[in-house]
């Protein structure tokens, strides 16, 4: 049985810097090894405990690999039909307009079938947070083509590589909802290296208090990888996202405030 | 000169092995053990506990959140 060296004049209660949230339930997360999910969950929970709103924050979980997140999150919870989840966090903000209430969704159910939810959420402008996790693919399924997949990035429904031609270009969904009037704060993140999770977390905090502001709805991306998708271990796939996502995806604000 | 010493704790049991802690540590500290958990994963572990620092990058960046950092200031 393997035991961590414990130095016992370092680790004391009063000297803790770090520790997993107790917002996250102690089960292990179902997501693969190293995939940016575990992160993003852990950063929003960060979220919600710092604003102190376990008991009024309602997330709403999509279809997915993330379909679980109401597992490890340990507060209010709903999960919506695939790509719905911007219609049912309408609702619920409309019923509690007290609470803050979130959606997550990956790239095939937010980009994909729930398009037009998406959209139409956006254009209203409804003070919830979308928190959007690409990963290019569709990870649960077994790695099919997404709407975001890259040219020439093979999937299982694309086996030669996406041609631009016969299977059209990859969506800039985040592009496409900052140019509505309803989106008051959109960005584009990552969760790869600890300075860019950090950044992250500001922009998710940013995104849950602009609700109070009742200006509109916020929009945060998160690229992230898929390494059992892409086939390649996670650090290889925390790589191939940096030299091949990023060039396409920039990250950074896309609408900001005006101040 | 006081010195900054840290410690991790690692949820052996719950960690998943997938290494990406370890090049986000700027000190060198972390490696994947031999040994295998419960799981059949290489879990991370301190290869070189006496240079960490206690900066946190490697929980922040772990997935599963497995990884408690403890720091402690040293007279030296």
């Amino acid at each position: 049985m393997a035991e961590n060296v414990i130095n016992k004049d370092i680790v004391k209660e009063e000297n803790l810097v770090y520790k997993k949230t107790d917002l996250l339930t102690e089960k292990p997360l179902s997501y693969c090894p190293g995939c940016g999910h575990g992160t993003v969950h852990r950063l929003v929970m960060e979220v919600v405990e710092e604003l102190e709103a376990q008991d009024k924050t309602v997330g709403v979980a999509p279809v997915g690999c993330s379909v679980l997140a109401y597992e490890f999150m340990d507060i209010d919870m709903q999960q919506a039909a695939h790509g719905r989840a911007p219609a049912l966090a309408t609702a619920i903000k409309r019923l509690f307009p007290e609470n803050y209430v979130f959606t997550y969704q990956g790239d095939g159910d937010l980009a994909a079938i729930g398009t037009a939810e998406t959209i139409h959420a956006c254009n209203r402008g409804e003070n919830i947070t979308i928190i959007f996790v690409n990963n290019g693919i569709y990870g649960m399924t077994g790695g099919q083509m997404a709407p975001t997949t890259l040219p020439g990035m093979k999937s299982s429904t694309s086996p030669y590589g996406r041609e631009v031609h016969s299977m059209g270009a990859p969506m800039k969904i985040t592009e496409l909802v900052a140019e509505l009037p309803g989106t008051y704060y959109v960005t584009r993140q990552a969760v790869h290296t600890p300075a860019a999770a950090r950044k992250a977390k500001k922009a998710l905090k940013k995104a849950f208090e602009n609700q109070k502001l009742q200006k509109g709805l916020s929009f945060v991306e998160i690229v992230s990888n898929c390494n059992s998708g892409w086939k390649m271990t996670p650090v290889q796939a925390n790589q191939w996202m940096v030299d091949n996502m990023f060039p396409f995806y920039p990250l950074g604000d896309i609408k900001v405030p005006e101040e | 000169m006081a010195k900054v010493k840290g410690s991790i704790i690692v949820d052996i049991e719950k960690c998943k092995g997938c290494e990406v802690c370890v090049p986000s540590c700027p000190t060198d500290v972390i490696r994947l053990a031999e040994d295998v958990n419960g799981k059949g994963y290489h879990y991370a572990y301190m290869e070189n506990p006496d240079n960490c620092t206690g900066c946190a990058n490697c929980a922040i960046v772990c997935p599963d959140g497995v990884i408690t950092v403890y720091r402690k200031k040293v007279n030296k």
